[in-house]
């Protein structure tokens, strides 16, 4: 159900800092890849490439080739049809405080026209089942604003509204680290059923969090893409030495 | 001499302590009888208008229009509801015009040179007196149709409204996290639904708050009538015919020689002041309540 | 590479994932494909994004539109009088309608002297109850105190008029005035006549219109000094008035001067209160009992009276002084408070 990203030679700017520098990879379909590296490596800034959120920075540029499926995302369609495509999941929870929990959920469909009730209804009971929220929250639905309950429950919400719009990529950029340790592993398994309906792209500053969840990894370094392998081999027995210096924690 | 100088020291040491501590109880006292002084008026004025206006309140006063000059009664239904009719159109025309200039600068003019361009504008209209308000009004509308109306007292309040709305809506959308709006954004909404959905949605009760407050702040406008609106003795709902407002009737009243007009602007002050009073206190209550349910 | 096991992968715990997934499964009622189809169908919205910016954006127009009709009627209509008196205008002390003269000094002299006097009363008081409510006051009271400024600062000017007239003129008439007359008739401010009405008493009602600005804005400033400064002058013993001195005022001097700039911009352009207790002659005297005039208030109380065109377009030259002497008072008062406030100024409308 899920797409596979073929990206190649992308290059990004923020104003004249040069942020990625050459990145080429192939995420798979249907399985969840971890990006992992120091702050400020750039892989943050690679997944919002991948459904065009940093052009929501007016000095920010791209150039490359991004592929999903069939499609180049950035010379064969629009970044709205991109990212009706591709959910996001952002680091800090940010629910809609202003609408109710059904509303949140509901909100990708609404706010793009759907009105149909009873596929709604539907709708939001699979992914807050997707998210495993549906239990603590059936009862409030429509009674409880978005921002109202705890931390962990509203990323759970959050990872629920992007699954909604039924994505065949799900972005996932540090979900857990703001969040307790309770929460941060409800997310990882959830992270771990889902890999097999669509493709994921996980970025985490935890190695053992990557370990868990991905099948493979990416090493970003200051815009790089130093190594991309799959996830044991490249904790056991990394390729490149900067690799191993990162992961033995000699920086970052 | 050495011996004398620690002695006179400390005698030194000792008036300048004393002089210091004087000078500090000095302007606490200062300022607390400084806060009484002016607060004395505050109170004298509310109390005097609840004492002069009080009396002279009856239901005649909301229900009747003024009484030939001389004769006891009547009362200034005319002008409330007149007020009300100005003010309606002024929040018509002000309000939306206020609120889309607003949601521009938060939303698309946050760093360039016609967001500031704008900014400034808006703040220098603030200072404007506004009489000078009412001479535009007169000059674009009472010149051309050659006949004060309520129209032109509206548009007078409405220039008015337009910039403290604009900065005020402008102000509450910047509140907005620009996480709300990148999470809407994420989720493959347009940009304009994102606006009206979620920013303006997220800020609703703080821009009421604006436009409440601008709107009391208009409602006690007189100047800008006295030459658009030009009051009524009279019933008038046509919006092409000069109409009575509730602050110029109390000020042609106020200045004019009959005892009965003074109580009748006492009366009108009275009610003029409830109403803004009202205002600020529901504003204040709201926005109070807001910030903490649009928070957490 | 060397082998190094630095993490340890833990094994997945196969278990707990083939239970969940028989939950996602049997909640699947509604078909994906339909929500992927219903999306693909929505429009870019490239046309609605950008009708929506335009309407915005003609919006924001408006203010300009707004001032450039106030400045076109202005400058338009003021013609005639321009081209009738020139600079005579500004130094002319004949304000003759019958005649068809019109000199426009005694107003000048009006607005400045009630406003300077009524800043001068004004400004002390705003201060010290500033200092009051940031330093004196009991925490509960603050509150209030704050909230009854607020007050003060939406009682429109009729109803201060009103209460001018009523409460204020004969204090100045029959208590106030004679006392000052004995004690300072000397210095030629303070002698007969005294009708009540006059240029002392409409200073005193701008005063008491202007202070919620001054001090509100005062305490903005004062509180935005960081609390460093404050800590600083206490660590080396000062009172609390040198704490306040030396920490705080030094620093907000510049934001203070801004808040009494603004305060004067608001008198200039007071109309109400004081058309209805400065007497309304326009004379230059040095006596405050004397009644006076001002530039608004002649505007207030003969623009509808105007006969003629000249009359009229002298009354609306008045008009075009008052806009521009404020809109550059207050652009000096906004860039002094801004520069100590950082951007804090919006709240001072």
């Amino acid at each position: 159900m899920g797409v596979d990203i073929r990206v190649e030679n992308l290059n990004a700017w923020y104003g004249q800092v040069h942020t990625l520098k050459d990145v080429s990879l192939h995420i798979s379909a249907n399985q969840a890849t971890a990006l992992i590296g120091p702050s400020g490596c750039g892989k943050s800034t690679f997944v919002r490439c991948l459904n065009r959120m940093h052009e929501t920075n007016p000095i920010a540029r791209a150039e490359g080739s991004v592929r999903m499926g069939e499609i180049d995302i950035y010379r064969d369609a629009t970044p709205v049809e991109i990212r009706r495509r591709v959910g996001m999941v952002f680091q800090r929870p940010n629910p809609f405080p202003s609408m109710s929990i059904y509303d949140n959920v509901a909100s990708g469909l609404k706010l793009n026209g759907y009105r149909k009730r009873r596929v709604l209804d539907e709708v939001v009971e699979r992914s807050l089942k997707q998210a495993a929220l549906w239990d603590e929250v059936k009862d409030d639905l429509k009674k409880k604003s978005g921002a109202s309950i705890s931390g962990g429950q509203q990323q759970r919400l959050c990872i629920a509204r992007a699954l909604a719009v039924d994505p065949e990529v799900l972005l996932m950029d540090e979900p857990a680290s703001a969040l307790d340790p309770v929460s941060t592993a409800k997310i990882e398994d959830l992270i771990f059923e889902l890999k097999c309906q669509y493709t994921i792209v996980i970025v985490t500053h935890n190695m053992q969090q990557a370990a868990r969840v991905a099948e493979r990894t990416g090493f970003f370094l200051m815009g790089k893409l130093v190594e991309f392998d799959a996830t044991d081999k490249l904790f056991t027995n990394p390729t490149d030495k900067r690799t191993e210096d990162y992961i033995t924690g000699r920086f970052g | 001499m050495i011996s004398a100088l620690p002695e006179r020291g400390a005698r030194v040491e000792q008036l300048i302590k004393l002089r210091r501590s004087a000078a500090n109880h000095f302007v606490t006292l200062l300022a607390v009888v400084s806060t009484v002084i002016v607060l004395a008026p505050l109170i004298a004025i509310l109390g005097y208008l609840i004492y002069k206006g009080g009396s002279s309140l009856n239901l005649a006063f909301f229900t009747h229009v003024p009484a030939p000059v001389g004769q006891p009664g009547g009362g200034m239904a005319n002008a409330i509801v007149g007020s009300g009719v100005i003010l309606g159109i002024a929040s018509a025309i002000g309000v939306p015009l206020g609120i889309a200039a607003g949601v521009y600068l938060a939303e698309y003019g946050r760093g360039g040179v016609l967001g500031s361009a704008v900014r400034f504008t808006a703040d220098v209209l603030n200072g404007v007196p506004s009489i000078v308000m009412g001479i535009a009004a007169y000059g674009l509308i009472v010149l051309k149709q050659h006949h004060f109306s309520a129209l032109a007292g509206g548009v007078a309040l409405a220039i008015m409204m337009v910039p403290t709305i604009t900065r005020t809506t402008e102000e509450m959308l910047a509140t907005v996290p620009h996480a709300l709006r990148e999470a809407a954004l994420g989720l493959g909404i347009p940009r304009w639904r994102t606006i009206l959905s979620v920013s303006l949605r997220t800020a609703t009760p703080g821009i009421i708050t604006g436009c409440m407050l601008a709107f009391a702040r208009v409602a006690g406008e007189t100047a800008p009538l006295l030459f658009t609106a030009f009051g009524n003795q009279f019933w008038s709902f046509n919006v092409n015919q000069p109409i009575a407002a509730l602050p110029l009737q109390i000020f042609v009243y106020a200045v004019s020689p009959y005892d009965e007009w003074h109580r009748l602007a006492w009366a009108g002050a009275l009610v003029l002041i409830a109403l803004i009073m009202v205002s600020v206190t529901l504003v204040r209550l709201y926005a109070s309540r807001g910030e903490i349910k649009g928070g957490h | 590479m060397s082998q190094l096991s630095p993490v340890t992968l833990p094994t997945p715990e196969v278990n707990s994932g083939g239970k969940r997934a028989e939950s996602v499964a049997a909640a699947e009622p509604a078909p994906p494909s339909e929500i992927r189809k219903f999306l693909q169908t929505r429009s870019t919205s490239r046309l609605a994004d950008g009708s929506f910016r335009g309407l915005m954006l003609l919006a924001a127009f408006s203010l300009f539109v707004i001032i450039a009709l106030i400045v076109w009627m202005l400058v338009v209509n003021s013609k005639l009088s321009i081209h009738a008196f020139g600079w005579h205008f500004f130094t002319g002390r004949q304000w003759d309608p019958v005649g068809g003269s019109f000199g426009a000094l005694p107003f000048i002299y009006g607005t400045v002297v009630s406003s300077l006097l009524a800043v001068a009363i004004a400004v002390p008081l705003s201060l010290c109850v500033a200092i009051f409510v940031l330093d004196i006051c009991p925490q509960p009271l603050r509150g209030p105190i704050a909230f009854l400024t607020e007050l003060l600062a939406a009682i429109p000017s009729v109803v201060y008029g009103l209460w001018a007239v009523f409460v204020l003129v004969p204090i100045v008439r029959d208590n106030v005035g004679p006392v000052l007359e004995k004690s300072f008739g000397w210095t030629g401010f303070f002698a007969e006549p005294n009708f009540g009405v006059g240029m002392l008493t409409a200073s005193v009602v701008l005063a008491i219109m202007i202070f919620p600005v001054i001090c509100s804005i005062s305490r903005d400033v004062m509180r935005a000094v960081p609390i460093h400064q404050r800590e600083a002058a206490l660590a080396l013993g000062a009172t609390r008035w040198e704490m306040i001195r030396i920490g705080v005022l030094r620093n907000a001097r510049l934001g203070i001067v801004g808040a009494v700039i603004l305060g004067l911009g608001r008198a200039l352009g007071e109309t109400m209160a004081v058309t209805m207790v400065i007497g309304n002659h326009p004379d230059i005297v040095k006596n405050l009992f004397n009644p006076a005039y001002t530039l608004a208030s002649v505007i207030a109380n003969e623009f509808t009276e105007a006969t003629g065109d000249l009359y009229l377009s002298a009354l609306i030259e008045i008009g075009l002084v008052l806009f521009v002497v404020t809109i550059v008072v207050n652009a000096i008062a906004r860039l002094l408070v801004w520069a100590v406030t950082r951007g804090d100024s919006t709240r001072a409308a």
